[in-house]
């Protein structure tokens, strides 16, 4: 299946998909030393990101959390793409800055954690 | 819709005039996309957040240490919002050295990227005052509802990364305030009751914010008369209730006075005050014994620290009394010995700091009264902080007494 969105970060990735129903806010809400969900009672509490193709709605929280993207990137705890239904502010310049594609404006309803996802620019393939 | 960009803009996001300008573009052109903008807009100014080390982490510094090594430099005048601690004090009120230490380094980060490290929430009071209708890249949101509000100027609420990239690009995305269409008031206020101290606007404030919410509040004042104090109480009240960026006073602020700020024929949703207790209700924690007194949230203009001194004639304070303020607003009154006088009484004019951002928990502070609605609302949530609120005489009997009465 192909999904097609826009483009927030260009780039290629290929990973297994986690997908989370609420959104995500990454300053306290991920720990960047091992990029594990730590936010209390999140769908995917416990869960690591790291190098999987991260699929959330959109983001929330502190502008600061831009900075935790570039830190994960940084560790090597990045995801290795992000999928959002609709962008905001904060994770597509987190994105940006640490140079992880991103894609948005995607049905992300087709997608469920454990597919083989290849982001590539616009494109998002998904295989299950 | 698609976003226009000059062959200036096309080249930079080519990298053509290097990666941290391909950056700086990249993030603005970004938001264009997401915020629907038709193109850039050039900025007069930038005013950055994202200073406190207690907020940056070591995430932010090697961010913006990296971003200075590929040689980005701010094209446009741009200033910083208030750090984590007084950068000449900081040892006599309690921080540590480790903080110290990683603080000055991200105010160095900035520096090298070309940021004046003037380290307040209130550059409009030393001498970064925009003119009507220029367009803005401002972060603090308590500036930002000064710089649209009472200035006239357009900005939206940025965050530190993209207030950041909008210095380093020169430009910002078109979207949002800097449009006329969206600097239509959504809201009328009619305030009946009076209001006659700054905590009065804090209370009210707060009330409208939260119901207002990121709209834009048109204000008609029954029994009113402002100062620059007044109207930026009320706007941090609301930027921190609510996400106002914007609001305008009939009579008084600049679009309302042009006749710009109501849309001929809408039906404007009315919104009635008359009483600010449940303001005053929701701001008030239970805290009895007071540690901290804490103004100039946001930072103190010089007739505040007037009327501060005044008040503390012959006085002194048995609780810790910390006025925050810019640093040339300290300069100004160590000069006319407004701050040799509120030493005296026990006070501290503390500056390049706030209390909203520095690692007040750290210093072993866990009570605090203010005169500011934003304070109020913040303390408990990033200090853990059971927090007072009132006017200022409520605060200064409260750092004499020690107690809240």
């Amino acid at each position: 299946m192909e999904l097609r969105g826009r483009v927030i970060k260009s780039g290629r990735a290929e990973a297994i998909a986690l997908v989370s129903p609420e959104p995500i806010g990454f300053l306290g809400g991920v720990d960047p030393e091992t990029g594990i969900v730590v936010e209390p009672g999140h769908p995917l509490e416990g869960q690591c990101v790291t190098g999987q193709v991260l699929v959330f709605p959109t983001g929330k929280g502190s502008t600061v959390g831009s900075y935790t993207l570039y830190r994960m990137a940084r560790s090597g705890t990045a995801p290795a793409a992000i999928v959002n239904a609709e962008s905001e502010a904060i994770v597509a310049v987190g994105a940006i800055i640490a140079g992880i594609p991103m894609v948005d404006q995607v049905d992300i309803a087709q997608v469920r954690t454990g597919d083989r996802v290849r982001v590539d620019g616009d494109r998002v393939v998904v295989e299950r | 819709m698609k976003l226009r960009l000059t062959l200036e803009e096309r080249a930079m996001l080519a990298g053509e005039a290097g990666p941290g300008v391909q950056k700086a573009i990249e993030i603005v052109v970004a938001l264009g996309h997401i915020y629907g903008a038709a193109d850039l807009v050039p900025v007069a100014g930038v005013q950055v957040s994202g200073v406190s080390y207690k907020n940056l982490g070591d995430a932010g510094l090697e961010f913006l240490q990296d971003w200075a090594a590929q040689g980005a430099q701010a094209r446009v005048p741009a200033t910083l919002n208030p750090a984590g601690m007084d950068r000449l004090a900081w040892r006599e009120l309690g921080f540590s050295e480790g903080f110290a230490r990683r603080q000055e380094a991200v105010i160095a980060a900035y520096a090298a990227l070309g940021i004046t490290p003037n380290c307040t929430c209130t550059p409009y009071l030393v001498g970064h005052v925009p003119l009507f209708g220029q367009h803005l890249a401002w972060a603090e949101s308590s500036a930002v509802s000064y710089a649209n509000s009472v200035l006239g100027a357009r900005t939206n609420r940025e965050g530190g990364p993209s207030a950041l990239a909008a210095a380093i690009a020169g430009r910002t995305a078109r979207y949002g305030l800097h449009l006329d269409g969206n600097r239509l008031a959504t809201t009328i206020v009619d305030v009946r009751c009076s209001v006659t101290s700054e905590a009065d606007l804090g209370a009210l404030g707060y009330l409208v914010g939260h119901q207002v919410k990121n709209g834009v509040p048109y204000f008609r004042f029954a029994d009113w008369r402002s100062d620059i104090e007044d109207l930026k109480a009320l706007g941090a009240a609301m930027a921190a209730s609510g996400a106002v960026a914007l609001y305008h006073v009939e009579g008084l602020t600049p679009e309302a006075v042009a006749g710009v700020a109501l849309e001929p024929g809408r039906d404007t949703h009315c919104l009635v005050i008359d009483d600010l207790a449940p303001g005053y209700t929701a701001l008030n924690g239970s805290a009895d014994r007071i540690d901290l007194v804490s103004l100039g949230c946001p930072h103190a203009s010089l007739a505040e620290l007037e009327v501060i001194s005044a008040a503390l004639e012959g006085g002194r304070v048995t609780a810790e009394l910390w006025i925050t303020t810019a640093r040339a607003i300290r300069q100004a009154a160590e000069k006319t010995g407004l701050v040799a006088r509120i030493e005296a009484a026990g006070g501290r004019v503390v500056a390049d700091t706030c209390l909203v951002v520095a690692p007040v928990a750290e210093l072993g502070f866990h009570t605090m009264a203010t005169n500011s609605a934003k304070m109020a609302l913040y303390a408990p949530s990033h200090s853990g902080l059971s927090v007072r609120f009132g006017t200022i005489a409520q605060c200064l009997e409260a750092a004499v007494t020690g107690r809240w009465s």
